[in-house]
């Protein structure tokens, strides 16, 4: 026989030791160090895509599509607050640092917030003037590093939002390296230029719930009471985060799951880390039910939020609003294909740029390097990011609509059915066509 | 001299009525009884006012201080003076966990010890403890001076930044990246002042210095031990 002819097995890539997994063993391999990277869970996880709304039939009438009201106001810290946060739309912008962002992208952020009338919020590093003065409504994150925190633009916040954790790295700090650290951003940190800034992960002077609750009322005493304090945690263990919040005083609970940003961490956190935001939101408003606070306090939902679609299932498993990073990030320009020939020649692609660390974004958003930061104009871009905002709620009230809704928050868990038995046992819907989920008795 | 009781009269009364003094001076002398361990007493303040407290008091005392004297004569809980920007905070007896923690200007007096993680995160306030420090005391400090006149307990300074510290007494251990420096005659200078303004009966050769060796600065995996 000849060997020639003999029929050859196809060569066959592992499932399990697939080309990007060995490319990552051959780096770590080289480099001796962990892979670094921006943006959120890449893998594919149990999510809103997984949900279907049902529309009304015989059972429910749909309201008018160009008619009929639908209302998406939202108001957020009436727990305690003297001044609660009133927002036209429950899709607020998630905190992230000038330093991580450029000052004309976090210029851009308030003016798009501003113009579609929701809030915007800072992040690790401080406030800006600039910022302060683009955001009608500035949420201050109250960080663990307490970078470039002072009692003076506490005060000039509308809300302040006390971060626990972020769904990227629920227990882990950040990093932002050196090549990022510029003159403004080591003068705000008071830290010298260039040495790569550790953040911490866990906040200097408290540590459990009893402190927190402490805590919460320094800063009430500090701000007079005037401004809704929010808490802010990486979706892990979302029933008793939330009941913990709750009991501390928070007005407003954040809960970020792992779809969501950061600008910064291990590769390894971001992917193996914490639950899939569609996991987090039943546990979380079960514990507001439970302590009979659901709708008092308010749940904002975070991590891979995309479209109406995605904030109208949020809505309806009993979030109060959503926020979003990564949205408006590409809203602003981020990944944009016409950036593709730098993208390559960083040795990456349209949509898959996410060495946010180094500094070089080709779209000027996630640098501080004045040239590439120039490339992004924040009236522009505040136009965009405004517009996709106001498409985000069309889409919203279209979904509601349909299913006979006059107000975002009147969507419910009955108006959502799913695909998979991952997804109805996660959000506690019936499997599409049957009545029952996963941990539902009694069928 | 205006006249607070603590107990019969609210905490929200007392910070009402000195954060009042921000917009506008009307009384530079305050006294506040019976404290009892309540927190978060006198914070956010931002006036040349004198505030004394007779007794002890709970967590944060004087949290977030702009320009004011606060002079506690008794003790004080976790976070006194916690993130204090500029003014004075004394304290007659012991603090807590976290005393200054992440402060960025202004000087906190300790007559007696504190606790574990004395100046976490300091970012430029000046703290003098007359009597001992616990462990992980300065853990990330990245600016301002902290000068004790008894003992340090373990890990002092660890991954610290460009935070100054001047112990007289010993240091059980030095945490990751911290080390003992050379005491330069501008390093006395500072000292001196600091001993003066705190009125503490020390002379700045009896001290040593230590600070960061800057090792850990940029990552490197040969360091990882450290982390």
């Amino acid at each position: 026989m000849d060997n020639n002819n003999i029929p050859r097995t196809v060569p066959i890539q592992s499932a399990t030791f697939s080309n990007p997994t060995n490319a990552e063993i051959r780096r770590a391999a080289a480099t001796g160090i962990y892979d670094i990277r921006g943006g959120g869970a890449k893998r594919r996880v149990p999510h809103f895509d997984d949900l279907l709304f049902l529309g009304a039939s015989v059972s429910r009438y749909p309201l008018e599509g160009y008619r009929e009201k639908c209302e998406t106001k939202v108001t957020l810290g009436t727990r305690f607050a003297k001044k609660p946060i009133e927002l036209d739309i429950p899709i607020t912008i998630a905190g992230m640092s000038f330093g991580a962002l450029s000052g004309p992208a976090k210029e851009a952020l308030g003016r798009g917030a501003s113009a579609a009338g929701t809030s915007t919020t800072t992040g690790d590093g401080g406030m800006t003037p600039e910022e302060r003065g683009h955001s009608t409504k500035l949420v201050y994150q109250y960080l663990p590093s307490r970078y470039g925190m002072n009692p003076n633009d506490l005060r000039k916040a509308d809300a302040i939002e006390v971060v626990v954790g972020q769904g990227a790295k629920p227990g882990g700090g950040g990093m932002l390296l050196g090549q990022k650290i510029s003159d403004r951003v080591a003068e705000m940190r008071t830290l010298p230029k260039g040495i790569d800034q550790r953040s911490a992960c866990r906040h200097p002077d408290w540590t459990g719930p009893d402190d927190l609750e402490i805590k919460i009322l320094e800063l009430r005493e500090i701000t007079d009471w005037q401004v809704p304090i929010y808490v802010k945690v990486g979706g892990t263990r979302p029933y008793y985060d939330t009941a913990l919040a709750v009991k501390a005083g928070a007005d407003v609970v954040v809960l970020d799951g792992m779809q969501g940003g950061t600008a910064a961490t291990q590769d390894v956190f971001i992917e193996h880390v914490g639950l899939p935001t569609l996991a987090c939101i039943r546990p979380a408003v079960q514990a507001l039910q439970d302590l009979g606070v659901h709708r008092e306090v308010q749940l904002v939902v975070s991590g891979g939020i995309r479209t109406g679609a995605d904030v109208a299932k949020a809505l309806a498993l009993g979030a109060d609003a959503v926020s979003i990073g990564t949205a408006a990030m590409i809203a602003l320009g981020d990944n944009d294909p016409r950036w593709e020939d730098e993208y390559q020649k960083l040795g990456t692609t349209t949509g898959a740029y996410d060495d946010w660390h180094e500094g070089l974004d080709p779209a000027g958003i996630t640098t501080q390097d004045p040239d590439l930061a120039s490339r992004l104009d924040p009236v522009e871009a505040g136009r965009r990011l405004r517009n996709y905002l106001k498409v985000m709620t069309l889409e919203a009230q279209t979904i509601a609509r349909a299913c006979g809704h006059n107000h975002l928050h009147n969507l419910e868990p009955e108006d959502l059915c799913a695909l998979t038995m991952e997804a109805a046992a996660m959000a506690r819907v019936p499997l599409a066509g049957t009545e029952w989920y996963p941990g539902k008795a009694g069928f | 001299m205006q006249t607070y009781n603590l107990e019969a009269d609210g905490l929200r009364g007392l910070n009402t009525a000195l954060q009042a003094q921000n917009e506008n001076v009307t009384e530079e002398s305050w006294e506040v009884n019976n404290p009892k361990g309540s927190h978060a007493v006198a914070v956010g303040l931002n006036a040349p006012i004198k505030v004394t407290v007779n007794g002890s008091t709970g967590y944060y005392c004087a949290g977030m201080n702009q320009q004011a004297h606060v002079h506690v004569k008794g003790s004080v809980g976790p976070g006194v003076a916690e993130n204090m920007m500029s003014g004075v905070v004394e304290v007659e007896g012991d603090a807590s966990q976290y005393a200054g923690a992440t402060g960025h200007g202004g000087l906190l007096n300790i007559k007696g010890n504190a606790s574990s993680r004395c100046g976490i995160s300091m970012k430029g306030i000046d703290i003098v403890v007359h009597g001992n420090i616990g462990h992980m005391c300065a853990f990330m400090g990245q600016s301002g001076n902290l000068v004790v006149l008894g003992d340090a307990g373990d890990a002092l300074g660890d991954s610290c930044y460009e935070a100054r510290f001047f112990v007289r007494g010993s240091v059980k251990s030095l945490g990751a990246d911290c080390i003992e420096k050379e005491m330069r005659p501008e390093h006395i200078e500072i000292l001196k002042d600091l001993l003066e303004r705190a009125g503490a009966d020390a002379k700045p050769e009896e001290f040593k210095r230590y600070g960061s060796a800057r090792q850990l600065y940029n990552f490197d995996v040969d360091n990882a031990q450290a982390y």
